[in-house]
């Protein structure tokens, strides 16, 4: 039968093994968690970005539909897929993390799976799931005209992968955080029940009264979104955004988050 | 070889840390055939996953200069929605093995031939130790750890078992745990007998026979 390739599975390895070991785990979880998800039935792994698409296509009908106050002249529908789609990107990845040691306490007798690649591989997942949604329907609404291309791609790129990093950080932090306190699973979903309507996906933040800007400007995912629609109609609107500090809170809580998960890889116990 | 030096590992309970190993010295070499008694709850699954690497010494060193598996007995991380085929080319991508090669050998050591394409949460019990059991010889490792004595399948399985482990891979090195002697007389060249956290050593498997059954239950010394 087949050998382990290379020397990996003795314990001195030198810095490129371990980065190859690593890629082959999380790619091998990857597949097993798009088999886990979505099956070999319908369509499959398309439910990937499927799903994220009827979520901003929902949401979009509805605040149609309800000519949702916004307090700006743009179109609901650029509206609705900026600000929906981001909060998709973020809200979902700690929902994923959190748990998902417990759940998978087996795999960790494979030794060289370890806690940060159980989250890894469901955090790069949420990311292109949210990520291809975000442009399959971009490229849609603007091929039947309901939305015009965006002024400032860069920008645009720039501030979802802001949010993509702001999300996979607090996705680790509170994930590896649940193995530690059951308290964690049970206060996130109230969390982020709250903080969609903070978060700057349902409003801009400059027809807020002044007070009211500086406070959701502590939310740094505010930011991100600002940033985004900035990239994508920005000669419309007043954007609101400080990046250095969304920067700021996205490296506190990466290294919070590699802490924490560095100290449960050594207190768990695989069962 | 694989060597432990002075390694401990405790966990919390209600009274505080509970010392599980205390100061455990272990050399393994090449083809060496290690058995390791103990009494229910004395350790030895700790000291396996430790050796395995799935889990980290309190203290201590562990170093090993040979490829080791994962404890041989345990269930094999199914995910029971995914078939079994699934669950192979899981364990195979993360060792770096193509999977294609090791389907015709799995489906029929393990004797699960068509089912391998249905949801291991469909198998019975049996079904699902003689897949394990056949996933875990398609990786090949210098030093294979079991814990307990596979005790899968019906007799001419743990025949098969019995051949592909001791006889084919012979040379490769074992550690064995269990509670029971005469495995560890069956199989091993060497006896270790695990008691209040110490690994004793004994030169002959006699003494470490004798040294066991008078050895006090674990949960009477942790008292």
């Amino acid at each position: 039968m087949a050998r382990p390739r290379g020397r990996e599975a003795i314990s001195a390895t030198s810095i490129s093994q371990s980065w190859q070991i690593q890629r082959r785990v999380i790619w091998a979880l990857v597949l097993r968690e798009i088999l886990t998800r979505y099956g070999r039935h319908n369509i499959g792994f398309l439910w990937l970005f499927v799903e994220p698409m009827l979520f901003t296509l929902g949401v979009t009908a509805i605040w149609t539909a309800l000519k949702a106050v916004h307090g700006s002249n743009l179109p609901i529908v650029a509206f609705a897929l900026t600000g929906y789609s981001s909060v998709l990107l973020w809200r979902n990845m700690p929902s994923r993390c959190v748990m998902a040691l417990e759940t998978n306490l087996s795999l960790l007798y494979h030794r060289n799976v370890k806690p940060i690649d159980i989250f890894l591989s469901r955090l790069l997942l949420e990311a292109a799931g949210a990520t291809i949604s975000f442009v399959v329907l971009g490229i849609f609404f603007l091929a039947i005209g309901w939305l015009a291309p965006p002024e400032d791609v860069l920008k645009v790129i720039v501030g979802w992968l802001m949010l993509a990093w702001f999300g996979m950080a607090l996705g680790t932090l509170l994930g590896a955080w649940s193995e530690q306190s059951e308290m964690v699973e049970k206060l996130w979903h109230p969390a982020a029940y709250l903080l969609f309507p903070l978060s700057g996906a349902a409003y801009l933040v400059d027809v807020l009264p002044r007070q009211a800007q500086d406070l959701v400007l502590l939310l740094p995912m505010v930011h991100g979104v600002e940033y985004v629609r900035d990239g994508y109609f920005g000669s419309q609107i007043v954007a609101h955004h400080d990046m250095a500090y969304m920067l700021l809170w996205n490296l506190g809580l990466t290294f919070c988050a590699l802490a924490l998960t560095a100290r449960v890889t050594r207190t768990v116990v695989p069962r | 070889m694989i060597r432990l030096t002075d390694v401990c590992k405790s966990y919390p309970t209600r009274l505080g840390p509970m010392p599980v190993l205390d100061g455990v010295d272990l050399t393994v070499s090449r083809g060496e055939q290690v058995g390791i008694l103990g009494r229910n709850g004395a350790g030895k699954s700790t000291l396996i996953r430790l050796i395995s690497g799935a889990e980290a010494p309190d203290s201590g060193r562990i170093e090993r200069s040979m490829s080791v598996s994962w404890p041989l007995a345990f269930g094999g991380a199914f995910q029971g929605s995914l078939t079994g085929l699934d669950n192979l080319r899981f364990i195979c991508r993360i060792y770096g093995v193509n999977p294609a090669q090791t389907q015709d050998y799995v489906a029929e050591f393990s004797e699960l031939g068509i089912y391998l394409h249905e949801p291991v949460k469909s198998y019975s019990s049996g079904m699902r130790a003689r897949l394990a059991f056949a996933i875990s010889m398609v990786i090949e490792f210098d030093c294979f750890l079991i814990d307990e004595v596979i005790a899968v399948g019906d007799h001419t399985f743990r025949e098969k078992c019995r051949v592909e482990l001791f006889g084919k891979r012979a040379d490769r090195a074992k550690i064995l745990v269990s509670h029971q002697p005469q495995y560890i007389r069956e199989y091993c060249d060497r006896a270790y007998v695990l008691s209040g956290g110490k690994l004793e050593s004994f030169d002959d498997l006699d003494e470490a026979f004798a040294f066991y059954n008078d050895a006090p239950p674990p949960a009477l010394q942790a008292a």
